[in-house]
């Protein structure tokens, strides 16, 4: 399978603290990759840098065989942060129809890829109301329509389903799972919710800015001889944890 | 295409923000008005204390407009003129003028002062004339004819102040909202996420100019109709100038405004800048005499736009003068307004470095 995203020996550096210690990992093209970790463990860091909103003071990462950053890149990368980051002033159809004039987007295309991705996360109803007017659900479901706007072949996801009911959160990754395996996405999801790590197709364990261990959910727990993620999370760091211990 | 977005966006959130708008087109008006009337008010006739003064004198004093009230016998001069409200006592004490004044406002005792010695000199010149009437050589003092460069003898202070307080509320304002405008964006991520799309930081830069810009232009030609038709400053130049000076300055606040959000983390720190960045450059916009200030503060001056930018406006406004004799200082407004856009362009390297 083609490589979506490529992550080669990446530190990053802010002043003298260091957030992420070579780091490594892959994102096969059309899975769902999870990276766990608790918060300050240095997702959004590494988040940040595949997009290219920052550059790894080490290493570098390939988007697509596309070395970052790259301007034409993003216009594959469909990026939604912790954030809502939307306008509150303008109506939800206005907010979509924004973003989606940021990329390259043909007239009638951009009008169905707006009627399309709200359809997706159920605002037809409500795109002409103010986001002002929004409940914290609905601004999360629209945050993350407009990262599928442009149609991007990449979904990276800082924490999509963060302050949000159980029940929306099961339709998020209902949908994801579904964007996945009919339109072929590749989706990064960064979250700390263990049985959240269930549902995605390969995982990366963050802690301290350096991957503790990765690979499918039954490999983990196989191999780390566990009955659930959380016990491998607690075995992976614990490990570690003994090794600076003993010396 | 992606920069027509961004002005097309600006334009939307402004016209749903009606309070942000009425500050920026109303309250310019508001306070120049205010102002026009404390400056155009009736002037009252100082009222003096006299004693032991002829009547001609009294006469003369009154011709002056100075409303002068017989004593007879004042022992205690200053307690006089607190008690009855009084601007000054005038005594004439063996042969010679004794004047005590109130002096609250220094500029009025002043004024007062100066015409109350005319009067004094003009009455012993009278004396000199009648008591050698062959000596008819001298003209009379009081028939000084003045002729002015600037302005008439109708003008007031507000006519000089108001050019320049045009220049300062289009910077103060496009400043401010500007500056707020990228400051939400920053805080409400909204900046991080156009920055994960295709977008330059160019066309963001040039986005935020234009759209601001917009709304800079439609306050600038509001102001300007206002003060020069309805309050009726004086407007010796070309109106075009007028607005073509403000339109830089509004240029220059824009980029100042938003490179200023990139230091302040919410709209409370955007404020403390005005202390610091708008409320000096007042001083140097020609409301106070600049050749008079120390070499160091002319100096301090130089690098303020809104110093350039007042003086162009008064030459134009009052001294009527025409494009090519302000075009240095437009020149100047131009290059500060380049080097802030470059400074803005430079500052978004924060959140991508592309």
């Amino acid at each position: 399978m083609k490589e979506a995203v490529r992550v080669k020996g990446v530190s990053k550096s802010f002043g003298k603290k260091e957030v992420l210690s070579t780091i490594d990992l892959t994102v096969e093209a059309g899975q769902i990759y999870g990276l766990i970790g608790p918060s300050g463990s240095g997702k959004t860091t590494l988040v940040k840098l595949i997009v290219g909103m920052d550059a790894p003071t080490q290493g570098e990462v390939e988007v697509l065989q596309t070395k970052v950053p790259n301007l034409a890149l993003l216009q594959d990368i469909g990026y939604m942060a912790q954030s809502d980051a939307l306008y509150p002033e303008l109506t939800g159809k206005e907010n979509l129809a924004f973003f989606a004039s940021l990329f390259k987007l043909k007239k009638e295309d951009q009008k169905q890829r707006i009627a399309y991705t709200a359809n997706l996360v159920d605002l037809t109803s409500h795109l002409s109301k103010k986001v002002a007017a929004y409940s914290g659900g609905m601004k999360r479901r629209l945050s993350l329509a407009i990262a599928l706007v442009q149609n991007p072949q990449v979904l990276i996801l800082d924490e999509p389903t963060v302050g949000i009911d159980p029940e929306l959160r099961l339709s998020i990754w209902h949908e994801l799972v579904r964007l996945k395996n009919e339109e072929g996405k590749t989706i990064l999801v960064t979250t700390h919710v263990m049985d959240e790590a269930e549902k995605c197709d390969r995982l990366a364990m963050v802690r301290e800015g350096k991957v503790l261990t990765s690979g499918s959910p039954e490999e983990l727990k196989k191999f780390y001889n566990a009955t659930s993620l959380e016990e491998v999370f607690l075995k992976a760091g614990g490990r570690k944890n003994e090794n600076a211990g003993s010396h | 295409m992606r920069m027509l977005a961004l002005i097309k966006r600006i334009c939307q959130q402004m016209l749903r923000d009606k309070r942000t708008l009425a500050l920026l087109f109303l309250a310019p008006l508001l306070v120049l008005s205010l102002m026009y009337f404390l400056f155009n008010g009736n002037t009252v006739d100082p009222k003096i204390g006299v004693m032991n003064v002829d009547a001609k004198l009294v006469q003369k004093l009154e011709d002056v407009d100075i409303e002068a009230v017989e004593y007879k016998d004042v022992i205690d001069a200053e307690q006089t003129i607190i008690d009855d409200h009084l601007e000054g006592l005038l005594k004439i004490e063996n042969g010679n003028a004794i004047l005590t004044l109130q002096n609250t406002d220094p500029s009025k005792s002043k004024a007062l002062q100066m015409k109350i010695q005319q009067v004094l000199a003009a009455q012993a010149q009278q004396h000199l004339v009648e008591q050698a009437p062959t000596q008819t050589a001298f003209p009379k003092a009081t028939e000084v004819k003045t002729q002015y460069v600037y302005g008439s003898k109708d003008t007031s202070f507000f006519d000089v102040l108001s050019p320049i307080l045009i220049g300062f509320f289009v910077f103060f304002f496009v400043f401010l909202i500007s500056g707020i405008g990228l400051l939400r964006e920053r805080t409400t991520g909204t900046l991080e996420r156009l920055m994960s799309t295709p977008i330059r930081r160019g066309e963001i830069v040039a986005g935020y100019l234009v759209g601001y810009g917009l709304f800079a232009i439609i306050q600038t030609v509001i102001v300007v109709l206002y003060a020069v038709n309805v309050l009726d400053i004086i407007l010796v130049g070309s109106i075009w100038n007028v607005i073509l000076i403000n339109l830089l300055l509004a240029l220059v606040a824009l980029s100042l405004g938003i490179l200023l959000s990139s230091f302040a983390a919410s709209e409370f720190q955007m404020m403390q800048f005005i202390p610091i960045v708008v409320v000096p450059q007042v001083f140097f916009t020609g409301l106070f005499p600049f050749e008079s200030m120390p070499a160091w503060l002319q100096a301090i001056a130089k690098v303020m736009p809104l110093y350039y930018a007042g003086n162009a406006l008064k030459d134009v406004m009052y001294k009527g003068l025409a494009l090519g004799d302000i075009s240095g200082k437009l020149l100047a407004l131009a290059v500060f307004a380049l080097v802030f856009i470059v400074l803005n362009i430079v500052a978004l390297k924060k959140y991508r470095k592309l």
